[in-house]
Formats: C-alpha cells, sequence, structure tokens
C-alpha cells in the first residue's frame, strides 16, 4: 500500500473510537452513554452518530446532574438530545441527598462531584446499566492513565486497579457478573489537543462556556472561579469582572475558568498548544490530595 | 501527522519511567501544574524525580515500582506518540503483554553497568513473539561508565549475538542516560562519539510498517445495523473496522466461514458513501444480495481467502493464576467472534529467557508456550505473522470471566 492510504492521527482515532462504540452495542444487554454537557461527551455522541446511524443510538444518553451545572451547557444538552431525536435520561443529584443516601459537603468549598457517584450507581441500578460509556481521556491524569478502555468495576461501582483485566491488540472482553458493570472510554487515547483539533475538523457544535465572554469571578487558590449562587462568598472575597472561558466544564463549584480571549476554535487551539498548565489544572476537585482521582474511582466514580 | 505507539519494557530500576519522564519534560510536553506536583514530592540525587510522572497509583508511589501500564501521549510537530509504560517485573509479564500487543516499536532498556541480563532475553523474546516490528534498545546510564564507547560496543555486541535466534526484523542502538537527558531529546556533548541520532530524532524519523497495510482485504462484521425506518426501510449495513487491505464497491465478496458470496454494493460512513475504503477505517457495507451475515463473520474479497478451520495451533502467553491444563474449555475472542474452545494439547513451553523448549504437563502465570486447540465453530484467520489483526485471540475463562490468555495463530 502506498502513503495515500494512511490514515491521519485524528482519523484513526476516530475509527478506534467507532470500533469500541460498536463493541459495545454488540457485547451488553443494556449499555448507557454517560452525557455531561462536556466538549468529551459531546465529542462522544458525535462518534456515535458515525458508528450507528443511519439506525438509532443502541443506548440512551444518561445526565447526572448535580445541581450545580452551568445553565449553558444544561440548555445544550437539552438541544441536542432534541437534535438527534436520541433519548435522555437525567437523574439528580438533589434527590439522593434528598433521600439521605447522599451527604453534602461542608466548609469553605463544598462540592458535589464526590456524591455524584452516588446518583450515578442509583442509576445503573436502576436501569439495571451493565455498561456505561464515559469521555473519560488517559492524559487528563495520572490514575486515568493507568485505566482501560474496558474498564470492570464490582457491584459496588468500585475500580481494583490492581486486578486489571489484560487488554489486547483490539479485542475486548466485556464479560461480566450479574450487578458488575464496566466503564467504557472509547476516547482514552485521545489528547485535550486531539478532541479539538477533531471539534475543528468535524464542526462540532459547544456550548458558549467555552469561548471567551464577560464574567463576574472571584480568585480562590490562585483560580478563576465564576460567581454563582452555589459558592458562599464571605468579606475577603472580591468580585471582579473579567474575560474568561472555560477549558473544562464541570460543576459551578468545581471549575474554575481562565482568562482568555479566545473565541474561535483556531483562537483555542492556539492557546492550548502554549499553555502550561494542564486542563484538570483548573478542576480544585483533582487538588486536594495526590490521589484524588484514583480514590474516586475506587469510590465509583467514573 | 501520523501515529507511533511504542512500549518501554526492562528491569526495575533501568530507568524506563525516567526515560519517558525525560522524554516528556525535554520534549516540553510536561505541564507547569505537573512539575510543581512532582516537585513537591521530593528529589531523588537532587533532581526532580521524573519516575513520578508516570506512576500514577498509590501503590506504585509507596513502593518506587511500576505495577500496571500507564499510557502517556505526547507530540512534537512530526508525529503524535502512545507510550505504553509497562513494569519490568517478571510477575508483570502480562502487563508488558498487553502494551506490547498494540505496539508499532520497543524500547528495550539496558543498564551500562549490567549488559544484558535474563528480563533482557526475556523482554526481547516477547517483542519477537507479538512481532513488533521495530526494536531499539538504549543502553541506559552511560553516565555511570565514563560515556565509554567499549561498553556501549560490547553490549551491543552482546545483544546482537542472542537476538540471531529471535525474529527481530529491525533492531537500533543508543546510548543514553536517562536521568541527565543525554541523547534522549537533544545530542549529548559528553559522547562526541555518537554519530546517531537522538531517540526523539530516531522515534520522529521511523517509517511505520504495519501488517495492516498487508493486501489481503479483511472485514470483521461488528454489527448489522437495520434502521427498519420509513427512510431507511431496507437498509441493512454490516457495521465493521477494516482489518487489513482495501475494500471497493463492486469487490466479489466471501462471508466466512458460511462461505456464501456477494458484492459490495456500498461502503458507507456518517459523512456519505464512497468508493474504497482500507485498514484501519470503521464503515458500513452493503451487499448486493441479501445473505445471512452476522456479528462475528468476516467479509473477504473472493479469492483471497483466509484459512478456515476449527483445528487451531497457536503460541499462548498464559495469564492467569490458575494454571491451563489440557482438556479446559475457554472462549476464544477472534476478531469480533466468540466461540467455545478446549485445549488439546500443550506441545511444549519456552523458557524466555533461553529460547529452549520444555516438555510440561501445564501452563502457568506468564508462561508462553505451543498448543493445538479445537474450537466448536470454524474460525476464519491468517497466521499472526501475516496479519495481526486476525491472527491474534484471546482466551476468556467462562467461570470467572477473566481474560486469560494472549494467542497468536500459526
Amino acid at each position: 500500500m502506498t502513503d495515500l492510504h494512511r490514515l491521519s492521527h485524528l482519523d484513526q482515532l476516530e475509527s478506534e473510537a467507532i470500533y469500541i462504540l460498536r463493541e459495545v452495542a454488540a457485547q451488553f444487554e443494556r449499555p448507557a452513554l454517560l452525557f455531561s454537557g462536556g466538549k468529551d461527551s459531546i465529542c462522544l455522541v458525535h462518534l456515535a452518530l458515525k458508528a450507528f446511524r443511519p439506525g438509532k443510538f443502541p443506548f440512551p444518553l444518561v445526565h447526572i446532574d448535580t445541581g450545580h451545572n452551568f445553565d449553558e451547557a444544561l440548555k445544550f444538552r437539552d438541544n441536542l438530545a432534541e437534535r438527534t431525536g436520541e433519548k435522555l435520561i437525567v437523574r439528580y443529584v438533589q434527590d439522593s441527598i434528598d433521600q439521605g443516601k447522599a451527604v453534602e459537603e461542608k466548609g469553605k468549598f463544598p462540592s458535589r462531584n464526590a456524591i455524584q457517584a452516588v446518583t450515578l450507581l442509583d442509576t445503573i441500578a436502576e436501569f439495571k446499566f451493565d455498561a456505561c460509556i464515559g469521555g473519560a481521556r488517559r492524559d487528563e491524569e495520572k490514575a486515568r492513565a493507568k485505566e482501560r478502555i474496558f474498564s470492570v468495576r464490582d457491584e459496588f461501582g468500585s475500580w481494583d486497579p490492581k486486578l486489571q483485566r489484560p487488554e489486547l491488540w483490539n479485542i475486548y472482553n466485556g464479560k461480566i457478573h450479574v450487578g458488575e458493570n464496566v466503564r467504557v472510554f472509547p476516547i482514552s487515547n485521545w489528547t485535550e489537543l486531539d478532541v479539538w483539533e477533531y471539534i475543528r475538523k468535524e464542526k462540532i457544535e459547544l456550548p458558549s462556556l467555552y469561548f471567551s465572554h464577560q464574567r463576574e469571578i472571584v480568585w480562590r487558590e490562585d483560580l478563576v472561579f465564576p460567581v454563582s449562587k452555589f459558592i458562599s462568598l464571605d468579606n475577603t472575597d472580591k468580585v471582579e469582572t473579567r474575560t474568561v472561558r472555560f477549558r473544562t466544564v464541570g460543576d459551578m463549584t468545581c471549575t474554575a475558568a481562565v482568562e482568555s480571549e479566545a473565541n474561535s476554535i483556531d483562537d483555542i487551539i492556539r492557546e492550548i498548544q502554549i499553555s502550561r498548565t494542564t486542563e484538570r489544572g483548573s478542576r480544585l476537585d483533582d487538588k486536594r490530595s495526590e490521589a484524588a482521582m484514583e480514590d474516586r474511582k475506587k469510590g465509583g466514580y467514573f | 501527522m501520523d501515529i507511533l505507539r511504542f512500549i518501554t519494557a526492562g528491569s526495575v530500576d533501568d530507568g524506563k519511567s525516567t526515560l519517558i519522564g525525560r522524554l516528556l519534560y525535554d520534549s516540553k510536553s510536561i505541564f507547569q501544574d505537573q512539575l510543581e506536583a512532582i516537585e513537591k514530592a521530593g528529589q531523588v540525587n537532587g533532581q526532580i524525580n521524573l519516575a513520578l510522572l508516570t506512576d500514577g497509583l498509590k501503590a506504585e508511589r509507596e513502593q518506587g515500582i511500576t505495577i500496571d501500564i500507564a499510557y502517556k501521549y505526547f507530540s512534537t510537530p512530526k508525529r503524535k506518540f502512545i507510550i505504553a509504560d509497562a513494569p519490568g517485573h517478571v510477575q508483570y509479564t502480562r502487563n508488558m503483554v498487553t502494551g506490547a500487543s498494540n505496539s508499532d516499536l520497543a524500547i528495550i532498556l539496558i543498564d551500562a553497568r549490567k549488559g544484558v541480563i535474563e528480563q533482557t532475553y526475556r523482554h526481547s523474546y516477547i517483542v519477537s513473539l507479538l512481532r513488533i516490528p521495530y526494536v531499539v534498545v538504549c543502553i541506559n546510564k552511560m553516565d555511570l561508565v565514563d560515556f565509554s564507547e567499549e561498553v556501549f560496543l560490547n553490549i551491543q555486541k552482546q545483544y546482537l549475538e542472542f537476538a540471531k535466534d529471535l525474529d527481530l526484523k529491525s533492531i537500533h542502538f543508543l546510548p543514553i542516560s536517562a536521568l541527565n537527558g543525554d541523547n534522549v531529546v537533544d545530542l549529548s556533548t559528553s559522547m562526541p562519539w555518537w554519530k546517531g541520532k537522538s531517540l526523539l530524532g530516531f522515534l520522529e524519523g521511523i517509517e511505520i510498517h504495519t501488517e495492516e497495510e498487508s493486501p489481503a482485504p479483511r472485514f470483521p462484521v461488528q454489527n448489522v445495523i437495520r434502521p427498519q425506518t420509513t427512510e431507511h426501510h431496507d437498509y441493512r449495513g454490516y457495521a465493521g473496522q477494516i482489518r487489513s487491505g482495501h475494500f471497493t464497491v463492486g469487490d466479489s465478496i466471501t462471508v466466512l466461514p458460511s462461505g456464501l458470496k456477494s458484492k459490495i454494493k456500498a461502503i458507507d460512513t456518517y459523512a456519505g458513501s464512497i468508493n474504497t475504503a482500507y485498514a484501519p477505517m470503521s464503515v458500513a457495507i452493503r451487499l448486493e444480495d441479501e445473505i445471512d451475515v452476522s456479528r462475528g463473520d468476516m467479509l473477504v474479497v473472493t479469492g483471497q481467502e483466509p484459512t478456515t478451520s476449527q483445528d487451531l495451533e497457536a503460541h499462548i502467553c498464559w495469564m492467569d493464576q490458575k494454571a491451563m491444563t489440557p482438556g479446559s474449555k475457554y472462549l476464544l475472542r477472534q476478531t469480533t467472534n466468540a466461540v467455545k474452545a478446549s485445549i488439546r494439547s500443550l506441545e511444549y513451553r519456552v523458557e524466555t529467557s533461553t529460547h529452549e523448549k520444555k516438555e510440561q504437563a501445564s501452563l502457568g502465570l506468564n508462561e508462553i508456550g505451543k498448543v493445538t486447540i479445537r474450537t466448536a465453530k470454524p474460525v476464519a484467520y491468517d497466521p499472526y505473522s501475516k496479519i495481526r489483526g486476525t491472527g491474534s485471540f484471546v482466551l476468556v475463562d467462562e467461570g470467572t470471566n477473566q481474560t486469560v490468555a494472549a494467542g497468536m495463530l500459526l
């Protein structure tokens, strides 16, 4: 074969992700695609269109709503479900709190990030999901760098990094016992830059949060935090208006913005190329300890 | 831009994690916040501990060893790189096989003070067995042998001597110091006798050959797409990823193992129909005739059929605590196919450090041997040496659901 028959890195990554999505469809009875409204899960939906159209998705989109989401992300989520005609299931962390299953954190920076796992596990049990597709990438965090593409979780949703199945070639083993589930990460091998370049190439729409806009912020541990009804301000906090954008979108209580004038995909790609901090550097939830992510994953977080 | 996937292998303390850390650090692929985090964790010999970049698990950081593979990513203007950082301990051989199965290249590290050791033989054997196209032998810790060219050449000679018996196509040698960064990204000023490239220069420059480019067209069917809507009432697309070669509209097709025949009517992607598709594209193929095709079947171009048989011969690497004894039954997964299989015989076990073939009754964890297998239904396959994508398989224990073996068909 000649060099003409060589896929670019983005085409290779895309083909691998489509293959993984189709394996999920074939190997599981009741899969779900965990959708957060962030750029990675938006890419997953786009990849699912490529994997299954003109058919319907063989799984619903599932959003675990912490109640602390950005309005823009929720609106985008609902529009996307309508546009694709795919089924959207939403479950609320607030319900878990009301039922006494999850306890809200106290302190200066309370976050619902960790208790999201409670609602997720309940949702998995409610619908008997046997596979949950997520948009996590191995370049995000060092514990994730260790995780398989098909990551088996026990009946408590727990990940045991020492007992991972060998994963060979592109043969994925999705066999599980009743009560267990598999978390599947089709874009494991993508980096943040790959995701943005893919968004540019495929002209994928994103929530406006990713592009620069003016917003009221406060400084927290050198990070720019959006002012919202979910964070408590005291007299040490000074509210300012800055031109910012979000590099990663999670809860308003744990996602920091970056000061940026980037308002096109090209600008964003240029910005990431010269950035000296990781995407997760703006997530307070990861800064809590050396093993914050590993510990959350052992607790059923995805 | 393309992707080079490589694995690093070497014994414990040969400096694999340090080498990867150095590659990332000197190619400026480490972010400020990651650097601050490892700086906080302390220093080794007055330098930051680059190994902490890859040892992502608590237990690894506590013990200072690598337990499981970490995947790391970096790119230069020329290429995107995916590194599988595999553990060196003998007890994690299965993890090395896991990392090697998707690699185009293997870096084998040798401690310049120790030369070729048992682990070097073992890792090289696995690299040969898995047919990784390129091997780069990095002779590390050159700073501890006064950057001696003689030491380097002696180890090179020693390695080539034992590699004669292996099926390694392309072997390159490099003298480096991962700790100081000599010849990793930048050429070393301490080894003026070295006229070759730096490791990164080499990784950027090599041309990637993969078996996927082998011309025999192979298309294992993953799913059947049947929307059954008014708009697509009669649509029936066979979804899958092309494992090798290419397919063009109008090609005569044989479906295996059934042997039914048809022609390609269309090749569909989400962006529209295309005339030709090649490996490793994921597409949906439609055929002219309504014939029985389902997941696990393989579409091939008529006249270029692979072997179809219920009796298979293979090398396997055993990956389970519970030893394999002939007569045991497993689920064999090859391409998108899953079929019950029983191991008929264990012909021999290979002593990976000497390549000797030994007769024994069973195959234990991390051992490699040659077996014969009988499957419940015919399996269409190519020898692993010809097409990795159709010649590889895993065995699954149906009691525990664990993946217990990696197999390469002969």
